[in-house]
């Protein structure tokens, strides 16, 4: 697993970092069982603070996605939630295939579309 | 008690200015905080005041929990100064081998690492270490102590990217051990990237407080476009930081009301609405500019 992030962006980090987690788990790349990294060993290899990687953890655990043992480390949930999941991020994934066909013909570039969906989901992000 | 550093109403003079003028500041334990400020700033006159090397003109501080100054508390924490002064007349092997004995916590697996980690030539004397390697020095020798509290004043000067990075991972790597860290600078990216909390300071006053997660989802630009723009004064209200008007662009900093502000967009003809997040080195830059304008 590959995490790199941008500390800059202005979104929180640990936030940056349960994204690319839940992607793997998305993709396939972690799969049920897998263990992640110990806390202290992903904060040194990503260089941000070890309360970061913690709040990422608790996140993905709430989620379902993670099971944190205590002092064994973090494992890939087996849960059915895991997998419903990722049934709908395939189907999702046919919805933002078709979205882009049609963004496409309707002579947008990709570059304004990407900028639209940006504004629309900060947007919500600030409403909460 | 969860403060691990406090002061309250801070005030330093020197001569007829200012260089603290009321700093009142918490440092949470158990987290990495930065202090940022541009040079000047009072960054250095704090932590000055905080190790007890220079005194106060008025007001309070406290390290963990007792007054500055107390010697129970020096062994309780470890400081890297700007200057890294070391004994130079010592080996690389001499000074580590002068200091370990002082500090009954010292751990000597951290010890062979670090000397490992940050290639320190043990034979070398310390006046003819590279700032970069006198940096490295000084790390290793606090690193080892496991102190509670780690005051480090600008540790990344005079380092280059690679020697930086190495610098902030033994931060963190120190952080995983219990240790709060509180290290001021005046590089952003740094703190950005691995500060829990910050405290950014200007002219001796706080400018900028948090945590830096709580900052970075409450801050917000709306980038409106006009025709006919409204006058500014149309977006001023409860968490509007800044309003700049740019020809037919009109961009809002905010820490409330965001969807407010956005919705004003439709309901005064605004052509496009566009809201995006805010890093830290912009939340600073436009904080010392609104500051510099208020004055």
């Amino acid at each position: 697993m590959v995490i790199r992030l941008n500390p800059s962006s202005g979104i929180p980090i640990y936030l940056q970092i349960v994204e690319k987690i839940r992607h793997s788990i998305e993709i396939g790349a972690l799969v049920e069982g897998d263990q992640l990294p110990a806390i202290r060993t992903l904060a040194e290899e990503l260089v941000v603070s070890p309360n970061t990687v913690v709040k990422a953890y608790d996140d993905l655990e709430q989620e379902g996605l993670i099971r944190l043992r205590h002092g064994a480390g973090a494992y890939v949930e087996k849960g059915n939630l895991a997998k419903s999941r990722l049934r709908r991020f395939r189907e999702a994934s046919v919805v933002v295939k078709e979205t882009v066909r049609k963004l496409r013909s309707m002579g947008l570039s990709d570059d304004e579309s990407r900028r639209l969906f940006e504004a629309e989901w900060i947007e919500k992000a600030a409403a909460r | 008690m969860k403060a691990v550093v406090e002061t309250r109403e801070l005030t330093k003079r020197f001569g007829d200015t200012y260089a603290l003028a009321g700093l009142t500041i918490t440092v949470p334990r158990g987290q990495i905080v930065g202090f940022l400020g541009r040079n000047g700033s009072g960054k250095t006159t704090t932590i000055k005041i905080l190790l007890d090397v220079i005194r106060r003109t008025s007001g309070e501080a406290t390290l963990l929990g007792e007054p500055t100054g107390s010697v129970a508390v020096r062994r309780r924490i470890g400081f890297l100064g700007e200057d890294k002064r070391l004994y130079s007349y010592m080996t690389v092997r001499e000074i580590i081998a002068f200091t370990r004995p002082f500090f009954p916590s010292w751990r000597v697996e951290t010890e062979t690492r670090l000397l490992m980690d940050f290639e320190l030539p043990l034979n070398r004397k310390v006046s003819a270490l590279s700032k970069g390697m006198r940096t490295k020095l000084g790390l290793l020798l606090n690193l080892c102590r496991n102190s509670e509290l780690l005051i480090l004043d600008e540790p990344s000067e005079g380092l280059d990217p690679v020697m930086a990075e190495q610098m902030l991972q033994s931060l963190v790597r120190q952080a995983a051990d219990g240790t709060t860290i509180f290290f001021s600078s005046h590089q952003v990216a740094e703190i950005e990237q691995i500060a829990d909390h910050i405290i950014a300071i200007e002219k001796g006053r706080v400018m900028l407080e948090g945590s830096l997660d709580h900052l970075r989802q409450k801050f917000r630009r709306v980038n409106l476009v006009f025709d006919d723009p409204p006058p500014p004064e149309a977006f001023r209200r409860d968490g509007v930081d800044r309003v700049i008007v740019q020809g037919r662009t009109i961009s809002i900093l905010a820490s409330r009301n965001v969807d407010e502000i956005a919705a004003l967009g439709p309901l005064l003809a605004a052509k496009s609405v566009d809201v995006q997040s805010v890093g830290l080195k912009e939340l600073f830059l436009e904080k010392v500019k609104g500051d510099h304008a208020d004055s």
